[in-house]
Parts: structure tokens; C-alpha cells; sequence
């Protein structure tokens, strides 16, 4: 008797988990670039685990840096019937005939982190971060740290001509337009490695007086600054008091340097570009909600005094 | 001291080339020639050139020798990647100093042993043959750091890139020993006339019953060697391995020293003191222009015009237009033959 009851309970149960998640999107494809740095691989784990929270039926599709074979996926996701379809674009062109195949399927389109070139109706949304954003993040904390005092930056630009670099800088100098305590000196490539970011700073060190001359360093991404951090350390002089340092991406390695108190602030890159891309899904699923072109994620400033060990210890084991 | 005047008389291009190079940064930037000790380590501009200059020192080494044989290595910035790889790993996986750089340098000499065989047994093209190790090795390295930046914090393999001895850098000292360890080989006994040789003419050496197979893997495996040192401090230099970056385009840097230094491509005579300089010279650009303060839209220009000027006063033909030049144009001549064959 018990037993039947239970039984009973736990058909309507599953019956009602199958009624609520079948106004949601139940199989999802989703094509990503493929390997090519830290922050991709924590995407990736961060998208899986996002899609296990939600029930969602993920299925991955590796493209290996190619865009032939991200149409391949997309073509084969379209061909399974999926719900859905995120896809992290590796270029911005050449898009156009599968998104339309994608759009005859009736098959929503999620563009993640970066953009393609094709017409807006063809997809449903993009989920990515204002690189601009960024940079007036990091510059608007150094204005607020200084308030005021007298200030020469350094900055360690990303690899030249690239979009991060160039958007970067631009939000860097924007926040820092019309505070004349701020000056700029110096501007140099580090090619968002450690090994360049190591040996610009020690140049930047030495023509700067030793250092003494520089007050502030502004890195495009974690890694370089990183790279400076131990340039300043072997020129004798204590990165995060004797030279502020801030930097973009939060990479775990930049929470240990803060941590130490080697580090003062970094603007996070989110990983998590699928959270936002469910929420979106999910909401248009339910009731047609079409959600805006382009959704921004927060572009989260971390200091030292937002405990550096322990968002350390959440981020490490994301795969950056 | 007839030996003496003959190998000034190789290296004075390369040396001058140097010296007006420092003495332009010098104007540009007083502040140069200031060295003093910090953290107990010499600290400057000419000690970053040689300190920074060190590991494309390493591979022009190598590169000198695979060059000398009428070959080229382009997998050398590669197997720095994977050296520097199996260092980080062999470190975090507790495997202890000596037993990481064991591993380190024996994954350099097998990368070296398998171009050396597609060489030498197999018969391939130098330059097509290496080409398939410097397109899959960062592959390789990749599988061993997972992808990701492979950090560690072990204070013995930190020294090998930012430690010093007697305020000396290490990347120089390893790569001051490592360029005479090998000059002292290869000069000291015949090795050094038998590569140029294999580079003059394989067959003919081969029936002149030089062992050339032995020889040239000997030869590969040398620059395998090379590019594991270079990657142990590379990797030791940022605490850290980067199997994306570590050593990337390096492989082209060292080529254009060993050409700098006036080592054909198509093999026979050789200087490794000569390919020293030429690193030392590409070194002494990159940091010129770092220190210049010049936007970095201009770095690649400014270097490809020096690098240009530099090889176009060594081309044979601003050679007869000096000798056309001179007050002396006979006595430059027969000079000019001393050189090509003493």
C-alpha cells in the first residue's frame, strides 16, 4: 500500500518535472572554438556545469580553431532537431547561409563572446563583454585609488592591432580623460604573454629611473601583468604598493599575486557567457520574450579586499 | 697570433655592427651603460640584453651547427615549448630538480633525435622535416600543460631563469658554458671540419668515410639540446609554462643570427662566436626599441629596417663596391681571399 502511494507520488512528480521543463529548450548544441587559451577551456566547464544545473541536454562539439568545422556541428545540430544552438563564432564572417538554414529550422541562435558580420535577425542574441567597458573599469578604480595624487602609468598593451588592445586602451584613456594627475608615459606592446609582458616592464623600469618614476602599471590581461609583477620584483622595488598595479580577465593566477598584496584590482572577463544565454533562452522559450541584441556581462571589478585566496580557490579548478 | 688577427678578422663586421647598434641606443637613451646590483644580481640595460638575448643565443648554437650542414631546424622554438612543459610538469609533479631536468633535456635530445633521423636515415628535406615537429610540438606541449599555464613556485628551477651566481645572470652563464662547452668540441677536434664538410658536400664526405648519418642526428640532437635549455629558462624565467607562447617565432631569430653572423645558409664555414653576436644584435634591436619609447606600431618596422641595413652592408655585393672603393683595391682583394681561405 505504502509502496504504491509512493510510487503514485513520484509519477506525478516526474509528470510534473516533464510539464515544467517541456516549455523549456531540453537539447542544446553548442559549438565552441575550441582550446585556445585559459579562459576558453573555463567557458567551456562553466557552460557544461551551467547547462547540468538546468537539466539542459548539452551536446559539445569541439571545432578545433576551424570554421568549417563549427558549420559542420551547426549543420549536424540542425539535422538532430535540437532546441537550441549556442555558438562561440572563431571569425566574424562567412556565417550567413548557415544561420539561415538554423533560421528555416526554426532553431534559436545564441551567439557567445564574439560576434559575426551577418544580419541581426539571424540569430537570436549575443551574450558578450564591452571590451571599452573594460578598460574604463580599470581606469575609473585607479582614478578613485589615487583620488587626486600625482600619477605616471605604464601600460602593457595587448598584441597591436588586435580588438582587445585597441578597445582597451580606449576605455583606459576615456576613464582617465581630463584627470590631469594621471599622465600616461609610457605605451608598449606585450603581446598579452608573460615572457613579453616581463621583459617590457623591464625596460619600462630602466627607462623610467629605475621605477622610481612610475607610480602605476595598466595591463590588458593578467597574464602580462603577471610577467611585470616579477620584473618588479627583481628590480627591487614591491609591486602593489611601490607601483599600483590593475589588469583585465581575472585569471586565478592574478588572485594569488593579490593575495600577496603583489596585485591591486583586475576587471573580470566573465567565463560565464552561457548563464546569461540560458536565462535569455529560457524567458523566449516560456512565453516569446525576445531578448535585446546584445547582452552585456558585468564587467566585475576584484581588489584585494574582495578576499583574493578564496575566489582563487573557485576559480583554479575551472581549467583557466 | 696569425690564429688571432684571422678570427678578428671573421667576427669585426659583427662586432662594429654591435657596437654602433649599443652606441645608437646610447644616445637615444643616457641612461644605458648604468649598471648596478639589485636583489644581488647585476642590473641594467646591457644585462638585459644579454640576459634576454640568452635563449635565442642557445638556439643560434644549435641552429649554427644544423645551418653548417647545409640544414635548418625550424622546430627549435617549438621543442622549447615542450622542454619547458616537461619542466613545469615534472616540477609540480614532485619528480625533484635533478629528475625534471633529466626529463627536460632528454625530451629536447629526442625531438633533435627524430628530426636527425628524418634527416639523416630517412633522406627528407631538412627544412620540411623539422617543419613537422615545429607545427606539432606545440600540440605536444599543449597535452602535457593541458592547455592551460603550468606555474610552480620551486625556488631550484625559479634560479635557473631570474637566479644569479656572483650577480651574473644564469641565462648568461648557461649560455656563455653552453657556447664554449660546444666551440671547445667542435674546434678542439675535427668534428667542426667534418660538419662543415657534410655541409660542403655529403657524398663526398660520406665516401671519404665520414660517418655523415651519426654525424648529422649528432647534429640535431645538439640543437634539440640547445632549445631545451633555452625553454628550461625560458619556463624558469616566468615560473611558469606556456605552451602557446613559450619560444613562439624564436626558431626565426635564430636563423637571422646565425645569418648575421655570416654563416651561409647553404652550409660549410661556420662561426658560433659570430652567431653569438648576431643574437646579441637582435637582442640589442628589441631592447633599443623597447627602451626608445616609441608606439609599438613601430616595433616590427624599426627592427626590419635594421635588420635590413645590417644585411645589406654584409651582401657580397656591398663587399665589391667597398673593395671598388678602397685606396687599395688589390691588397683588399687578396685580403678578402685570406678570409675565404686561410
Amino acid at each position: 500500500m505504502k509502496s504504491t502511494k509512493a510510487i503514485l507520488g513520484a509519477g506525478i512528480l516526474a509528470s510534473m518535472l516533464v510539464m515544467s521543463s517541456s516549455a523549456l529548450a531540453q537539447t542544446v548544441g553548442f559549438s565552441q572554438i575550441g582550446s585556445e587559451s585559459g579562459w576558453r577551456a573555463a567557458e567551456t566547464t562553466l557552460t557544461l556545469q551551467q547547462a547540468k544545473e538546468r537539466g539542459i541536454d548539452l551536446k559539445f562539439a569541439d571545432a578545433q580553431q576551424k570554421q568549417e568545422n563549427q558549420i559542420k556541428a551547426l549543420r549536424s545540430f540542425i539535422a538532430q532537431g535540437v532546441d537550441a544552438i549556442l555558438i562561440a563564432p572563431v571569425v566574424a564572417t562567412g556565417w550567413d547561409s548557415v544561420l539561415e538554414e538554423a533560421k528555416e529550422a526554426e532553431i534559436p541562435v545564441i551567439l557567445l563572446d564574439r560576434m559575426v558580420d551577418s544580419s541581426d535577425d539571424l540569430y537570436l542574441t549575443a551574450v558578450g563583454s564591452d571590451l571599452v567597458h573594460e578598460g574604463s573599469v580599470a581606469g575609473q578604480w585607479l582614478v578613485d585609488e589615487l583620488a587626486g595624487k600625482d600619477c605616471n602609468v605604464v601600460e602593457l598593451q595587448g598584441t597591436t592591432g588586435s580588438s582587445p588592445a585597441i578597445d582597451r586602451k580606449n576605455g583606459f584613456e576615456q576613464a582617465i580623460a581630463g584627470k590631469d594627475n594621471i599622465k600616461l608615459i609610457r605605451s608598449q606592446t606585450g603581446d598579452f604573454t608573460r615572457t613579453k609582458g616581463k621583459e617590457v616592464m623591464e625596460s619600462f623600469l630602466k627607462a623610467e629611473d629605475g621605477g622610481k618614476n612610475i607610480c602605476a602599471l595598466y595591463a590588458h590581461n593578467d597574464d602580462m601583468a603577471v610577467g611585470a609583477i616579477q620584473a618588479i620584483k627583481e628590480a627591487g622595488l614591491k609591486p602593489g604598493s611601490d607601483i599600483l598595479v590593475v589588469s583585465i580577465d581575472a585569471v586565478p593566477d592574478i588572485f594569488q599575486a593579490m593575495a600577496a598584496g603583489e596585485a591591486n584590482a583586475t576587471v573580470e572577463l566573465t567565463p560565464n557567457m552561457a548563464g546569461p544565454a540560458f536565462d535569455a533562452l529560457e524567458a523566449f522559450m516560456k512565453d516569446g520574450t525576445m531578448p535585446p541584441k546584445f547582452i552585456q556581462t558585468e564587467s566585475k571589478l576584484y581588489t584585494q579586499a574582495d578576499d583574493p585566496q578564496a575566489v582563487y580557490e573557485q576559480k583554479k579548478d575551472l581549467g583557466y | 697570433m696569425n690564429g688571432l688577427m684571422l678570427f678578428m678578422r671573421r667576427i669585426w663586421p659583427q662586432l662594429l655592427t654591435l657596437a654602433v647598434i649599443v652606441g645608437l641606443i646610447s644616445i637615444m637613451f643616457p641612461g644605458f651603460f648604468q649598471i648596478s646590483i639589485a636583489n644581488g644580481r647585476l642590473y641594467g640595460s646591457p644585462i638585459d640584453i644579454l640576459n634576454r638575448g640568452a635563449p635565442v643565443a642557445l638556439l643560434a648554437i644549435g641552429m649554427t651547427l644544423v645551418i653548417a650542414t647545409r640544414g635548418i631546424d625550424l622546430s627549435v622554438g617549438a621543442v622549447m615549448a615542450i622542454c619547458g612543459a616537461v619542466a613545469a610538469w615534472g616540477i609540480t609533479e614532485g619528480y625533484g630538480l635533478f629528475a625534471t631536468l633529466a626529463m627536460a633535456l632528454a625530451a629536447g635530445l629526442a625531438c633533435g633525435l627524430w628530426n636527425g633521423v628524418l634527416v639523416a636515415i630517412l633522406g627528407i628535406q631538412p627544412i620540411v622535416a623539422t617543419l613537422i615537429l615545429m607545427v606539432a610540438g606545440r600540440g605536444i606541449a599543449q597535452l602535457i600543460t593541458e592547455g592551460a599555464i603550468l606555474t610552480f613556485n620551486h625556488e631550484g628551477l625559479i634560479f635557473f631563469g631570474s637566479g644569479s651566481v656572483f650577480t651574473i645572470p644564469t641565462p648568461v652563464i648557461i649560455g656563455v658554458l653552453t657556447g664554449a662547452i660546444i666551440t671547445l668540441i667542435v674546434r678542439r677536434s675535427a668534428l667542426g671540419m667534418l660538419i662543415e664538410a657534410i655541409g660542403i658536400n655529403l657524398r663526398a664526405s660520406t665516401l671519404a668515410g665520414v660517418n655523415t648519418r651519426v654525424l648529422l642526428i649528432a647534429v640535431y640532437m645538439t640543437s634539440g639540446l640547445c632549445a631545451a635549455l633555452a625553454g628550461i629558462i625560458a619556463a624558469a624565467d616566468i615560473r611558469g609554462a606556456d605552451a602557446n607562447n613559450a619560444g613562439l617565432w624564436l626558431e626565426l631569430d635564430a636563423i637571422l643570427a646565425v645569418v648575421i653572423g655570416g654563416t651561409s645558409l647553404l652550409g660549410g664555414r661556420f662561426s658560433l662566436i659570430a652567431s653569438l653576436i648576431g643574437a646579441l644584435i637582435i637582442q640589442a634591436v628589441n631592447t633599443g626599441i623597447l627602451l626608445s619609447g616609441f608606439p609599438p606600431e613601430f616595433n616590427l618596422i624599426i627592427k626590419a629596417v635594421i635588420i635590413l641595413i645590417i644585411l645589406v652592408l654584409q651582401s657580397p655585393t656591398m663587399r665589391t663596391v667597398a673593395v671598388f672603393f678602397s685606396k687599395d683595391p688589390v691588397g683588399a682583394s687578396d685580403k678578402e681571399k685570406e678570409t675565404v681561405a686561410p
